[in-house]
């Protein structure tokens, strides 16, 4: 049986990692130490978006640093919320379908995210994804420390994890399907048989050009992207 | 005349006293080379002495007024009661209409679907009927782009319905398809929902040669995969002789079969067209004509135009082709029930296309153009060279196929390793994947077309962007089986590569003579004839 391996951010829903992290700081109890964080937050983009163009794990580690401190109760308890309001709301139109379509061909679905777990588990469940590989949070005595648990889900890890996880549920790979939006999952999408890009990005868009993948736009496609791609 | 289409060294038979009919010029010792289409360039061809040229009829004479016939038809509709007796107000009318697979090239504005909508239109408003929809019969191709839809239907229908009551047909859309019944062969007919549940039909068609319409409209049209299986697989392509001879296609008797079970359960009124062949304007006229009988003017033009395309970039060349629509001119409107309604249809297309030839031929020589019905704006990949070359062009004909069992075809394209990205996305795994490992249609139809038709990537590609559904490639490989099964061999000239016309299972030869000398195999002299496409024209062959 095959399997089909979705990255999530840019790829299903139209946000990324910034924008659930921004709902939690802004929804501390405190709202002093919220706003507190928000700056810091704010102080550190120029990093973050330094590492972004640099290694996504990197800059994964910098932004989950701004976690720092909120107790697993709050993380928790806004989760619900937080995936209502940031998560649920930017599902691009048509992909549960997609996903839906993969399950009715017997495909299991995994989602392959560098957000956070608590937040891809909901999403799982909505869309009909079977499992989740996602980032977490480590927590030490009931608080995030800032850091995440080895291994972080970003780039070429992702392509390891996602070997791991066909191995370990007898999946051939040469079977599978990977989805994606995002240059930076070109190893992801490298391991298995079937490649998609996804609303891609513009290196993404050329690279599948060049190599005859699918590409799907599940948002509205840019018309800019679209002629840029053409161009070799 | 390009060096590789020479074959003067060749004999060939004589000419024959019975290839007596003006469309059928047997080459002599003073006959010029003859103009052929290889991709989008312009070539010249020398042909032995002996060979036999088959000609397309000029164009039929186009209706006076095209508006007055769709209105005539309509009122005195053939075995059906006029369309005004059939409307009620408050009623659900959907209006399905054909894709832009035909014609081709698209013909000039104003399309002809859109002059049957306006008038159609209208009297729906007339009589109360307001809950209308257009859906685009695509079938399996690719969605219409919205520039393409407003092409076609006209401006004032495209902005007062697209996209929520004029739109394209998704043959994977779950809540858009409807089970209409079983035939008793098992077919399976699904047809779009909104069709199928609406109080009336109507279906307006292009028939641009004799495989389209009739029963097919609806049933391939507006349905999907479940339904389209059914007869486009190797065993049914392989019993058509041939596709444009409807009374003997396995293909159009299975089509009718689940087409009877449609009208027997869904309120339908067919209005079908028919268009001469007038495919080139003015300034290209001439390519209609015996290259003999050519002007100094036409000679001097014709040489400028092949010179020109030769020097210009391949994006450039698609874009003079491309971009030049079609003076086709209508030449019927009938309108009713399906089966009394096609049977005009069909003896108007062959009145246009059927060309009386005696006996068939060794070898069967054509140009293969740039255009088929599945790359409109896009490039000819090679599974649709395949297609033009063993589907189409070798089935052109009525009676015997023009090559006999066995004979070898000689064709002219570049077979460019090149694929549209957006609308051939699966055809590129198929050629590169598939193909590798079978050119067996049944093998592959065993082993893998379930399996491409599923692919959720592709499947999404065909729903909402514009690429061919994923079964697609495949019905285009089976599509050439009639002519896989009946050619010995076929040999490409000018291909720009050798993967992939062996791929295809071709051979390829440098020059016209080359191949000639391959196909006759130092044998007697080979009959030889040429099919001297575009435009379209159907050899009715007789032994």
């Amino acid at each position: 049986m095959p399997a089909s391996f979705f990255d999530v951010d840019g790829t299903l829903v139209r946000t990324n990692l910034l924008h659930p992290t921004v709902f939690y700081l802004a929804n501390q109890p405190n709202p002093l130490r919220g706003l507190g964080s928000l700056v810091r937050a704010a102080a550190g983009a120029p990093r973050m978006a330094l590492a972004e163009m640099v290694d996504r794990r990197r800059f994964n580690e910098l932004l989950f640093a701004t976690y720092e401190g909120i107790s697993r109760d709050r993380l928790l308890i806004l989760a619900d919320e937080a995936f209502d309001t940031v998560v649920k709301r930017a599902l691009y139109p048509g992909a549960r379908d997609l996903v839906q379509r993969c399950r009715a061909n017997g495909h299991e679905v995994v989602l392959v995210s560098g957000a956070l777990d608590f937040l891809m588990e909901r999403l799982a469940k909505h869309v009909g994804a079977t499992a989740c590989i996602a980032n977490r949070l480590e927590i030490k005595d009931g608080y995030a420390t800032g850091k995440l648990v080895r291994p972080i889900v970003a780039g070429p890890e992702k392509a390891r994890l996602i070997r791991e996880w066909a191995k370990s549920h007898g999946h051939d790979l040469a079977d599978c399907f990977a989805y994606s939006d995002s240059y930076s999952d070109v190893p992801m999408l490298s391991v298995v048989g079937h490649p998609c890009a996804v609303n891609p990005d513009l290196r993404l868009g050329k690279l599948a050009r060049t190599y005859a993948w699918p590409v799907i736009h599940l948002g509205r496609r840019p018309v800019l992207t679209g002629l840029l791609e053409r161009i070799p | 005349m390009s060096d590789w289409s020479s074959s003067s060294q060749l004999a060939v038979r004589p000419p024959r006293a019975r290839d007596s009919h003006p469309l059928v010029v047997t080459i002599d010792k003073k006959s010029r080379p003859r103009a052929v289409f290889s991709g989008d360039q312009l070539i010249e061809v020398d042909l032995p002495v002996g060979a036999r040229v088959v000609y397309p009829r000029p164009p039929l004479e186009a209706l006076k007024d095209v508006d007055a016939a769709i209105r005539y038809a309509l009122t005195h509709p053939l075995n059906s009661e006029p369309l005004y007796a059939k409307l009620r107000p408050g009623m659900k009318v959907v209006i399905a209409i054909d894709d832009l697979s035909v014609p081709l090239p698209p013909m000039r504005r104003p399309d002809v679907r859109g002059r049957v909508l306006t008038v159609v239109l209208g009297l729906l408003a007339d009589h109360g009927v307001e809950d209308v929809e257009i859906v685009i019969a695509t079938g399996l191709h690719r969605r219409m782009r919205a520039e393409e839809v407003r092409y076609v239907v006209g401006d004032r229908i495209f902005d007062a319905y697209w996209p929520k009551r004029l739109y394209n047909h998704d043959g994977e859309d779950p809540d858009g398809m409807k089970y209409v019944g079983t035939t008793d062969h098992g077919e399976v007919v699904e047809l779009n929902r909104s069709a199928v549940e609406a109080d009336l039909l109507v279906y307006v068609n292009v028939n641009f040669v004799p495989m389209d319409g009739g029963h097919k409209s609806v049933g391939v049209g507006l349905c999907g995969y479940k339904s389209l299986r059914a007869h486009h697989n190797p065993e049914v392509m392989r019993a058509c002789h041939s596709y444009m001879d409807p009374a003997k296609s396995a293909l159009a008797t299975s089509a009718g079969r689940m087409g009877i079970l449609v009208e027997k359960t869904l309120n339908v009124f067919h209005i079908e067209t028919t268009i001469n062949n007038r495919m080139f304007d003015r300034p290209l006229e001439f390519l209609h004509k015996n290259e003999d009988d050519w002007t100094g003017g036409e000679r001097a033009a014709f040489r400028g135009l092949s010179f020109t395309l030769s020097k210009l970039p391949r994006a450039a060349r698609q874009a003079i082709f491309q971009r030049v629509p079609a003076p086709y001119g209508v030449t019927g409107v009938f309108a009713g029930e399906c089966e009394a309604v096609h049977r005009q249809t069909l003896e108007r297309c062959n009145a246009q296309y059927l060309v009386p030839v005696e006996g068939q031929a060794d070898i069967l020589v054509c140009g293969i153009p740039y255009i088929s019905p599945y790359n409109v704006n896009a490039f000819l990949n090679p599974l649709l060279v395949q297609v033009m070359a063993q589907g189409y062009l070798f089935n052109f004909y009525k009676g015997q196929p023009l090559v006999r069992k066995g004979g070898t075809m000689i064709v002219f394209h570049p077979c460019t390793d090149d694929f549209d990205n957006d609308q051939h996305a699966p055809y590129i795994e198929f050629v590169h994947d598939v193909l590798p490992q079978t050119r067996d249609a049944v093998e592959m139809h065993k082993r893998f077309e379930e399996k491409f038709a599923k692919n959720p990537a592709y499947v999404e590609m065909y729903r909402r962007g514009h690429a061919y559904h994923p079964a697609h490639p495949f019905f285009m490989w089976y599509w050439g089986e009639a002519g896989r099964q009946h050619v010995g061999r076929v040999i490409v000239v000018g291909a720009d590569n050798d993967y992939i016309p062996k791929l295809l299972g071709w051979e390829t030869a440098r020059t016209f003579a080359e191949a000639l000398a391959m196909a006759s195999g130092g044998n007697r002299g080979p009959e030889i004839a040429m099919l001297h496409v575009p435009p379209i024209v159907m050899a009715q062959v007789t032994a």
